[in-house]
């Protein structure tokens, strides 16, 4: 019997049951598009059948990490840039669980830049929502990672010499098999995301457009977008991958001329996800490590019996 | 000379086998019932590059290298880069047998193999030969082996003849190989090693060597195991099944060994991008409820500084290795150093929440893994065991039976889901995970998945249910409590004995060591108490919460004490006086920094110089008195 009746169980699920009881209220600055990441996020879940006991967000610092804060489930507020190995470590030890990780462009395309490589090339089975937002919002404003070049801020005043990240060419080459953007001002594209993305069964990773306007007033509240998928005047097939990296390439030299691509951009349904390929090689076990440590009739290999012959 | 023992060199170029052939030899002289010890000494480099190890064996409890040895065998070193030219390097291939000469003792033996080295090349050899009284045995080992077998069978070769020099029974070699060897070589191997064997009885008189090896006997059968193995056996029988790293010498023998079991037994092994994310991985393991560790160096370990924070505030049980070398920075990958201590203790921001073991032998590395995981597991809070690269690669040997314990894969104060239905939850729902009351400090944890569990970690201050929260009221209550676990582990650590005395009780002077200095210094105490000197020693295993009752008994106990430590700052000294300050003035310091551990003669002429309260010394110690009052 497992010893986590959550995970798998069939029920109807409320969306409310996602929302805290009671405090904490999120803190978000009004208008904030943080606030559409969690309402979307609370859609999509109920939908994709994941209630909140089987369900780990795991968060970076920033705007962002706070998502967890304000989210009815389990959650771990790791540190900045480090949300994607802790995430991958507690999928790895308890593949049942639902793991969502979540946080800033700051933290995931910059401090954490390595392990976002390296988590979209493992195709690690869970799903990461960048909040980008174009900024450090936390730190109140500096340029980040995905400001456009010559962005000025407190810390860059003669504006950014660099060009930006992009976010979703980098994912594809590193070897995500789903990568989408979406935006805080279109909650049913972004829930609809999310859910395909849970679904998936590999690494999908979604570039979320956060409206911030506090410290990004001269940017774009991200409006009007345009849904690539639907829009007739793009053409693509999100299953080929010369095509999708060629409308991710567009999407995101279209963005600083304040034209707001959205959709799905990228989807390999045939690629094994981590998990199955460590399994593949007999590095993973079927039953979740995690269950081990609560099987009282499990018999716990000893070195005494296993290696010390070889010692003599 | 000592009569009772035989301490034997084997030297060759790194790549040359030379690992494997001592272990196998110190095995064979283990079977026979001798106690081992091995100490290798080798460069950064993969191939190339003079190498040794030392195998001592004695009767009775070998604890450290000696001073000095007695058995030469000088392989030459197959992966000279220069055989040819002599410019810049010297002749390379010759250096197993040339750098070697200065700690053999006189009456020594050496055995060289004439088919790789010129002995000519070596400046005075025949002078020094004399002068010292060795007894010399040039043999076309490299010859021997082509001829019967492969060329990389001359170490087969050097074991044979050390066998007939020495007066090991060439069987308890044989015995061994057939053990070890797959058919195919093994027989060649056999050839070899007889035929060198017979060869060196047949040519050569051996009445005038007086190098021999020992008998011994055991009382139960031993095992031959290093600090490493010792480490990972400990961790597994905690039932650990997840590690995550990222290679780093020393520490990547643990990662290795845990590497290839794991997936054995249904664990999990993840070598991954950096250090951050190997002790990342741990802590997000660990909260899913399996039992997880993590490692690295000195260089790694220093990134490893915010995750192993996060482990401290978010209470994740995780074990940490550090396998300590010498720094700063690269400073010298291959070699031992003590100088870390402050970095594991200290590192990563804010007040420090953490338990460090030093273990001082392999016995102990597996006694102190399988503590730092209870301790982890029990208190919720991360283990480190600081190392060194001397430890990590020590042979010794060990009762079997020391190992033939009862696994422990108790996840500690871990709620079921029954436990968790009755616990108490805030009113918003969520499971209080980090409650202000218990009196130990631990505040039971659920793991996700489990129903009615969900909870916040973060490495934020929070409230009892995981919250973000600056209240000052919460920050002081969460503060304590976690402080409280510390007060708790050192009571449950008390008297467990980690930390160890040696030497009669009622001795005069005190001699303070940890880790793997400690075997060294124990062998030191011997000869001091036998030279009429009345010297204890005390060797801490616990470094932190710092086991501040013992440390001052042993030091109200005796006159003055010298605190034994490789590194150049003094830092373990430092770490008791920050404890137990008003014994500043009894405390000296003995140090080395050189890249080589300290030889038990350096400790003994240490000592004498803390008695006199003098400084010189010809070798590369360092002598800091006491403070004086
Ligand atoms: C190691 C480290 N460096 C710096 C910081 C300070 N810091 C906190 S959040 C942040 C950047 C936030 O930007 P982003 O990740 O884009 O998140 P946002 O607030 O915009 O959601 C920085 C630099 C930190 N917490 N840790
Ligand atoms: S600073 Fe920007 S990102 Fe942060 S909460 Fe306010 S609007 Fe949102
Ligand atoms: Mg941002």
């Amino acid at each position: 019997m497992s010893a986590f009746s959550a995970i798998g169980e069939e029920r109807e699920i409320d969306q409310d049951e996602y929302t805290p009881g009671i405090e904490p209220q999120p803190t978000w600055c009004p208008g904030c598009g943080d606030f559409g990441v969690l309402k979307a996020l609370k859609g999509a879940l109920p939908e994709a059948g994941r209630t909140p006991d089987e369900t780990l967000t795991v968060t970076g610092i920033g705007c962002s990490g706070k998502l967890n804060s304000y989210f009815n489930s389990y959650g771990f507020h790791t540190i900045h840039g480090r949300a994607l190995p802790v995430a991958r470590a507690a999928k790895l030890a308890n593949p049942g669980l639902e793991v969502i990780a979540a946080g800033g462009d700051g933290d995931g395309y910059g401090i954490g830049g390595n392990h976002f490589m390296h988590t979209a090339r493992e195709n690690h089975d869970f799903t990461y929502i960048v909040f980008n937002n174009e900024i450090f919002g936390l730190t109140k404003g500096q340029t980040s990672p995905t400001s456009p070049k010559g962005h000025k801020s407190k810390t860059q005043p003669h504006g950014s010499a660099k060009e930006p990240v992009r976010p979703l060419s980098l994912s594809l080459t590193a070897g995500a098999s789903f990568v989408a953007r979406t935006a805080a001002v279109n909650p049913n594209q972004a829930k609809e995301l999310i859910k395909e993305a849970i679904e998936h069964d590999g690494f999908a990773h979604i570039d979320f457009l956060t409206q911030c306007p506090t410290w990004n007033k001269d940017a774009k509240q991200y409006v009007p977008y345009i849904d690539v998928n639907e829009n007739d005047d793009y053409d693509f097939d999100p299953t080929n991958r010369e095509e999708a990296a060629e409308m991710m390439r567009e999407t995101e030299n279209a963005l600083h001329e304040g034209k707001v691509l959205t959709g799905k951009y990228y989807v390999d349904e045939d690629r094994p996800s981590y998990q199955q390929e460590k399994q593949q090689i007999g590095e993973m076990p079927e039953e979740p490590l995690a269950e081990r440590y609560f099987d009282d009739d499990y018999d716990w290999e000893r070195s005494a019996d296993m290696f010390i012959d070889d010692h003599k | 000379m000592t009569d009772d023992e035989l301490i034997w060199r084997i030297a060759g170029g790194s790549g040359d086998g030379i690992a494997s052939t001592s272990q196998n030899f110190a095995k064979a002289l283990m079977r026979s019932g001798l106690d081992v010890f091995t100490h290798r000494h080798y460069p950064s480099r993969i191939r190339g590059g003079h190498t040794y190890t030392e195998v001592r064996a004695a009767p009775e409890d070998v604890t450290s290298r000696g001073d000095g040895y007695d058995f030469l065998l000088a392989l030459g070193d197959s992966f000279a880069r220069n055989p040819q030219e002599e410019a810049y390097y010297g002749t390379e291939e010759i250096k197993p047998l040339s750098e070697n000469l200065d700690d053999l003792r006189e009456g020594g033996v050496i055995v060289y193999d004439s088919g790789l080295i010129d002995a000519d090349e070596v400046p005075n050899f025949d002078q020094r030969v004399e002068e010292n009284n060795w007894h010399v045995f040039p043999l076309d080992l490299r010859g021997l082996a082509r001829e019967k077998g492969r060329e990389v069978m001359r170490n087969t070769a050097g074991v044979g003849a050390t066998c007939a020099i020495a007066d090991i029974p060439v069987e308890a070699i044989e015995e061994l190989m057939e053990d070890a060897m797959p058919e195919k070589i093994l027989e060649p191997n056999l050839e070899i090693l007889n035929e060198a064997y017979d060869a060196v009885l047949e040519d050569y008189d051996l009445s005038g060597v007086e190098v021999s090896c020992p008998d011994g006997e055991h009382e139960e059968e031993q095992v031959l195991v290093n600090g490493s193995e010792g480490i990972a056996y400990g961790a597994f029988d905690e039932g650990c099944r997840f590690i995550a790293g990222y290679p780093m010498t020393p520490w990547t023998e643990v990662f290795t060994i845990m590497s290839k079991v794991l997936p054995d037994v249904g664990g999990i092994s993840e070598q991954v991008e950096d250090e951050i994310a190997a002790a990342s991985l741990a802590i997000g393991a660990a909260h899913t409820g399996v039992k997880a560790m993590s490692g690295s160096s000195g260089g790694g370990f220093a990134l490893m500084s915010e995750p192993l924070g996060l482990a401290e505030m978010s209470e994740t049980p995780i074990v940490l290795l550090e396998a300590a070398r010498a720094g700063p920075s690269t400073g010298m990958p291959t070699k031992p150093e003590q100088a870390d201590l402050e970095h594991v203790l200290y590192t990563s921001q804010g007040d420090s929440n953490r338990v460090v073991f030093a273990p001082a032998d392999p016995a102990e590395a597996y006694d102190h893994a399988r503590r730092a995981f209870e301790i982890a597991y029990e208190y919720q809070i991360p283990t480190i065991i600081l190392y060194d690269q001397k430890l990590s690669g020590e042979y010794r040997n060990v009762p079997a039976s020391h190992f033939d314990r009862e696994p422990n894969p108790d996840i500690g104060q871990t709620l079921t889901e029954e436990q968790i239905a009755d616990a108490p939850h805030e009113p918003g729902g969520k499971f209080q995970r980090f409650r202000h009351d218990p009196e130990d400090g631990v505040s039971p944890r659920s793991v996700p998945g489990q129903k009615d569990g969900r909870f916040l970690a973060s490495g934020n201050e929070h409230n009892e249910a995981g919250h973000i929260s600056e209240d000052p009221d919460n920050r002081v209550a969460q503060v304590d409590r976690r402080t409280r676990k510390l007060e708790t582990i050192r009571e449950d650590l008390d008297g467990n004995g980690l930390n160890v005395t040696y030497g009669p009780e009622d001795a005069d002077y005190g001699v303070l060591a940890f880790g793997s200095m400690v075997g060294t210094v124990e062998e030191a105490v011997d000869r001091l108490n036998d030279d009429d000197e009345s010297v204890k020693a005390l060797a801490v295993g616990e470094l932190a919460p710092f086991p501040e009752e013992e440390v001052r008994e042993f030091i109200e106990s005796v006159d003055r004490v010298m605190v034994v430590e490789m590194n150049a700052s003094a830092q373990f000294r430092g770490l008791t006086q920050k404890h137990l300050g008003e014994y500043g003035p009894k405390l000296s310091s003995l140090l080395k920094y050189n890249g080589n551990p300290f030889e038990p003669g350096e400790v003994v002429e240490g000592f004498h110089n803390t008695v006199a309260d003098e400084e010189p010394t010809d070798h590369q110690t360092t002598f800091v008195p006491a403070g004086g009052d």
